[in-house]
């Protein structure tokens, strides 16, 4: 008898640990997060789940963008975490998003939360536009600090601004796009007309200009505060300027892909990236998150930036950004080098 | 023999002699159609796929659409109109705005001039037929069922496109004058490039073959190291040489690096040995008689120059030129990373496809890219079918002679551009080292904790590794495989022919237009080898595809010393032919064979545009991690990967020559007497 019960204990142990390693399942996480913060938010999400594997995909927005899309009918992603909103909304208009309303999302400021019931995305954190500044280069340069947008079109600045190409990357388009929203169609082409005859070259990437304004390379970057942030904290001479007009913003969210083998494991992730805990951890290069309430000062964020950031209408800028980048090349792309 | 006309002879009409085929040939055959069928399936139909994709265009169809507009009160009872009619009467859409890319979107409200979104009109609108698409805000809707809005949501009703095939995207690519603009400087960025590397590496290999120079050996060398980093890795030296806090930034006199000047002169760098080689294989044959012919003549030195050495080496000259152009046009690693806002062929299809996801129209400008590389191609194998032999029997090999003056001036211009190499990969090592160029200079190796930035870290460079041995094992044997079969079975002309020609295709694409006609043609449900999207086979896949030609025809040059009489020795010893091909061809080959790895191991460890749309979480890898973390401003980070992959390619080289020293003395040594 009692070796049948040892036999059936082992046995059971046995089917036991057959499910659990069965339950270890893999999950294939698209994102746009910077590089240094994967590991990081993937051993937090594995301490509440130890047995979903995060194999991540990172590359920088325009890029996972074009794979989702190349990918549309046979999608590689079980989860897409950390992607700019606006992309999510290109997504979302492909029918490519799996609708899912996580456990406890109500807890969320309801502008990070997709306006559908369920809602197709959920935002984790606002990244903000701002302008690096170089003090050692400017001065060498003989330039004086701008406040505004409408400064950097002064002739002073000529040659010595970069920013990013709105047609390859994400931050380069919240750029257009917030001008656009806050100067109005004309007012906004009318201003880029203007930072144009400045612009010493447009990066493909939105954190290159302020790496570039770090490194000395020019004075002046448009680029996110984050990433002035990070450069400021490593020793760069850098000012992060907050122009007064107002900056863009975009959010990074979070989505699951329609079509996923792995529902279940896709929804526990989903779940976890909206708890406090996940918006604490997010917390810690952003200053702005989803979670009400919680967000604590980062160093060496500039002052007033929250105040700062516009009213963005993402709708806009999802529907318009075919029209907005076709513009944008005809002015600007095509003649640049004529310089 | 059968030509004899019958009834003339006495002997009677026998059975038509055919020649019957063995089971040897039939496996030979049978080889040949499989690795036929590998090149048709990784090259041929990926392009094919690729090709019609640049034809599918998108097109708003308004009349696929049907609106009824309410009453003040919000009950329906006017008409039922189409989109296409209610165009025709707003005219607010002309018909060339309806052409549009995948992205596409289209407002409503422009067909209703009495719209306001203020109005307590209601709007109800359907898909009149079944797979339309249209958003609200941006909720797709594909049913055919009504859809009741107010007024204010009326106007976030936005059309989509519907996919069909034409020349529109061309139209379009070519009154676009920002991408027009870039055919013209990919052009002439790739003569100028050509015209000044070719110049350098002719003195280079003249004076490496025609002086009595010291160094030849440490020269010949120097010259090799750009074949062993990625050609992006140029572009970042030039940045810490010329960039705005450049060491050597006053060279420049105020110009900037970023633009045609960088691409230029790392263009140089990153094809010098290309052409070096081939220009040198050209100046090594000589016959001496014509210099002394010549000499007896009482012709000057630069008479002697002009008809004896540049006719000798003219075909050498024209196909170095070739390459370089070819080189120069398709590469997109060099323009990223110091092009500036120069915009070249090769940048914009990533710029398409990567920036504004317009596949389409990344695949327009990739058959816009094709048409001059292909040219280039065309006109190289023209050239090189016409070479005959320069070293005949009674040739005298030419022996330079010692002039000191001469001698001292070459080796002068040899040592600068050894200077200029040399100093390319120094500066790129030193730049790895510095803590934060300009303002920190003390060296740290914080450079290298590659798992802190973009591109994978380090499990990146070791996947590089072993891709690039997976590449360098595969592919030596379909290629030595392949150009075995069609250099020594039977018969069967058409079909070696056409595989002839087959191989000789992937040096004319660019590996970027290879790498995007996999996606289309991979990442499809419906395709068998889907599964293999994603994975480290895809990536040897599309290197080996990449580099076939030049493998393929060092393969066949060894293959065409061996004379068939082994074949047929064979046959008539009853041996089958792969035991042949395993105990005789191969092992007499095998200097090739190891060339032939040692190209593939090479090359899959430096490219860039074959790979950078096919790499997964899984399978990063080094050379794209270089470009990422280049992109993201880790410039210094990117250096010294890139070094990596230098150190890697030397040690790969240096353990290449030891080995081939080694099975040299075993395998060769029926070649002493």
């Amino acid at each position: 008898m009692r070796r049948i019960t040892s036999v059936f204990t082992s046995l059971a142990a046995g089917a036991l640990l057959a499910t659990s390693v069965a339950a270890q399942t893999e999950l294939t996480v698209y994102t746009a997060v910077e590089a240094e913060d994967l590991a990081r938010y993937a051993e937090t999400f594995n301490e509440s789940n130890p047995d979903i594997k995060i194999n991540w995909v990172r590359d920088s927005t325009g890029i996972i963008t074009a794979k989702l899309l190349a990918e549309r009918d046979n999608p590689q992603a079980d989860v897409i975490w950390g992607l700019a909103a606006t992309s999510l909304l290109l997504l979302k208009s492909e029918g490519m998003l799996e609708p899912y309303a996580p456990a406890g999302v109500e807890a969320l400021d309801v502008k990070f939360v997709d306006a559908d019931n369920p809602p197709a995305w959920v935002g984790m954190d606002a990244w903000v536009a701002a302008v690096c500044y170089n003090t050692i280069e400017a001065e060498k340069a003989g330039l004086t600090p701008p406040t505004s947008w409408q400064d950097l079109t002064d002739p002073q600045y000529a040659g010595q601004i970069i920013m990013p190409n709105p047609n390859s990357s994400g931050t380069g388009f919240l750029d257009v796009s917030s001008w656009l929203q806050m100067f109005g169609e004309e007012g906004g082409w009318d201003f880029m007309d203007g930072l144009h005859s400045n612009i010493a070259r447009y990066t493909h990437s939105g954190s290159k200009p302020c790496k570039l304004a770090a490194a000395g390379e020019i004075p002046i970057g448009v680029s996110f505060a984050f990433r002035g942030a990070k450069s400021k904290a490593a020793g760069a001479p850098l000012e992060i300027i907050v122009p007064s007009e107002g900056v863009g913003w975009d959010m990074e969210a979070t989505a699951i892909v329609a079509g996923t083998a792995n529902l279940d494991a896709a929804k526990a992730l989903v779940d976890f990236t909206v708890t406090k805990a996940a918006n604490e951890m997010y917390n810690t290069g952003y200053a702005v998150v989803a979670y009400p309430g919680i967000a604590k000062p980062v160093e060496y964020f500039p002052e007033g930036l929250l105040e700062a950031m516009i009213d963005n209408d993402f709708e806009f800028a999802a529907n318009n950004r075919a029209a907005i980048l076709k513009e944008w090349q005809s002015r600007y792309d095509g003649k640049s080098e004529a310089k | 023999m059968s030509t004899l006309t019958p009834g003339k002879h006495v002997l009677p009409a026998g059975p038509t002699v055919k020649g019957k085929l063995s089971r040897d040939d039939i496996m030979m055959r049978a080889g040949m159609v499989i690795i036929a069928l590998y090149l048709l399936v990784t090259l041929a139909f990926p392009l094919y796929t690729m090709l019609s994709k640049s034809f599918s265009t998108y097109r708003f169809e308004l009349s696929q659409y049907e609106f009824q507009v309410s009453d003040e009160t919000g009950a329906f009872g006017g008409a039922i109109i189409d989109g296409a009619a209610l165009n025709l009467r707003s005219a607010a859409y002309g018909d060339s705005e309806l052409n549009t890319g995948s992205d596409g979107r289209l407002g409503v409200t422009k067909l209703f001039p009495d719209f306001s979104f203020r109005s307590p009109v209601r709007y109800q609108v359907r898909n009149s037929v079944a797979g339309g698409r249209f958003l609200v805000g941006s909720t797709l809707n594909d049913s055919i069922d009504w859809l009741e809005l107010d007024s204010n949501t009326f106007r976030r009703v936005q059309l989509r496109p519907v996919k069909s095939t034409g020349f529109d995207n061309f139209i379009n690519y070519f009154s676009t004058p920002a991408l027009f603009n870039s055919i013209k400087n990919s052009l002439w960025i790739s003569v100028l490039s050509t015209l000044i590397t070719v110049s350098i590496a002719f003195w280079f290999a003249y004076a490496l073959n025609r002086s009595c120079m010291r160094y030849k050996g440490f020269f010949r060398l120097v010259a090799m190291a750009p074949l062993l980093v990625p050609s992006l890795l140029p572009g970042i030296a030039l940045v810490y040489l010329f960039g705005n806090q450049g060491m050597l930034k006053e060279l420049l006199f105020g110009a900037s690096i970023y633009g045609p000047i960088g691409i230029v002169i790392g263009s140089v760098f990153f094809t010098f040995p290309h052409a070096f080689l081939i220009i040198s294989t050209a100046l090594a044959i000589s016959d001496s008689r014509l210099y002394e012919a010549a000499t007896s003549l009482r012709a000057t030195r630069w008479r002697t120059f002009w008809t004896v050495t540049i006719p000798g080496a003219r075909y050498g000259l024209i196909s170095a030129a070739f390459v370089v152009f070819n080189l120069v046009i398709t590469d997109f690693g060099l323009p990223k990373v110091i092009g500036g806002q120069f915009n070249v062929l090769a940048v914009d299809i990533y710029k398409q496809v990567i920036g504004q996801q317009n596949f389409e129209m990344g695949a327009v400008v990739s058959v816009v890219l094709v048409v001059p590389a292909i040219f280039a191609f065309a006109i190289d194998r023209l050239v090189q079918s016409k070479q005959v032999a320069l070293l005949t029997s009674r040739s005298v090999p030419f022996q330079p002679q010692v002039d000191l003056k001469f001698d001292r001036i070459f080796l002068a211009f040899c040592s600068l551009i050894a200077l200029f190499i040399i100093g390319i990969l120094a500066v790129c090592q030193y730049a790895a080292l510095i803590k934060f160029w300009p303002y920190d200079l003390s060296l740290s190796l914080n450079n290298y904790q590659f798992d802190k930035m973009d591109g994978g870290g380090w499990r990146s460079y070791f996947n590089s590794i072993r891709m690039a041995l997976f590449t360098a094992v595969v592919g030596t044997s379909i290629v030595f495989f392949g150009a075995y079969l069609v250099e020594k079975s039977n018969g069967f002309r058409t079909g070696r022919a056409i595989f002839q020609m087959i191989a000789m295709l992937p040096m004319a694409i660019p590996g970027m237009v290879l790498g995007l006609a996999y996606i289309f043609f991979f990442n499809n449900p419906a395709n068998p080898l889907n599964p293999i999207y994603g994975t480290m086979a895809i990536l040897v896949m599309v290197s080996v595809t990449h580099f076939y030609t030049v493998s393929h025809l060092t393969a066949v040059t060894a293959l065409k010393q061996m004379d068939r009489e082994f074949e047929s020795v064979s046959a008539s010893l009853k041996q089958p032919t792969l035991k042949l091909f395993s105990r005789v061809t191969v092992p007499v080959c095998l200097p090739s064979v190891l060339d032939i790895s040692i190209y593939l191991f090479v090359n899959a460890m430096t490219t860039v545009s074959a790979v950078v749309f096919l790499y997964s979480p899984k399978t990063t890898l080094a050379s794209v991690a270089v470009l990422n973390m280049d992109d993201a401003g880790d410039i210094a980070p990117a250096a010294a990967m890139g070094m990596m992959i230098f150190y890697t390619n030397a040690a790969a080289r240096i353990l290449h020559l030891l080995a081939s020293k080694g099975i040299l003395r075993r395998t060769q040594a029926w070649r002493a007497r």
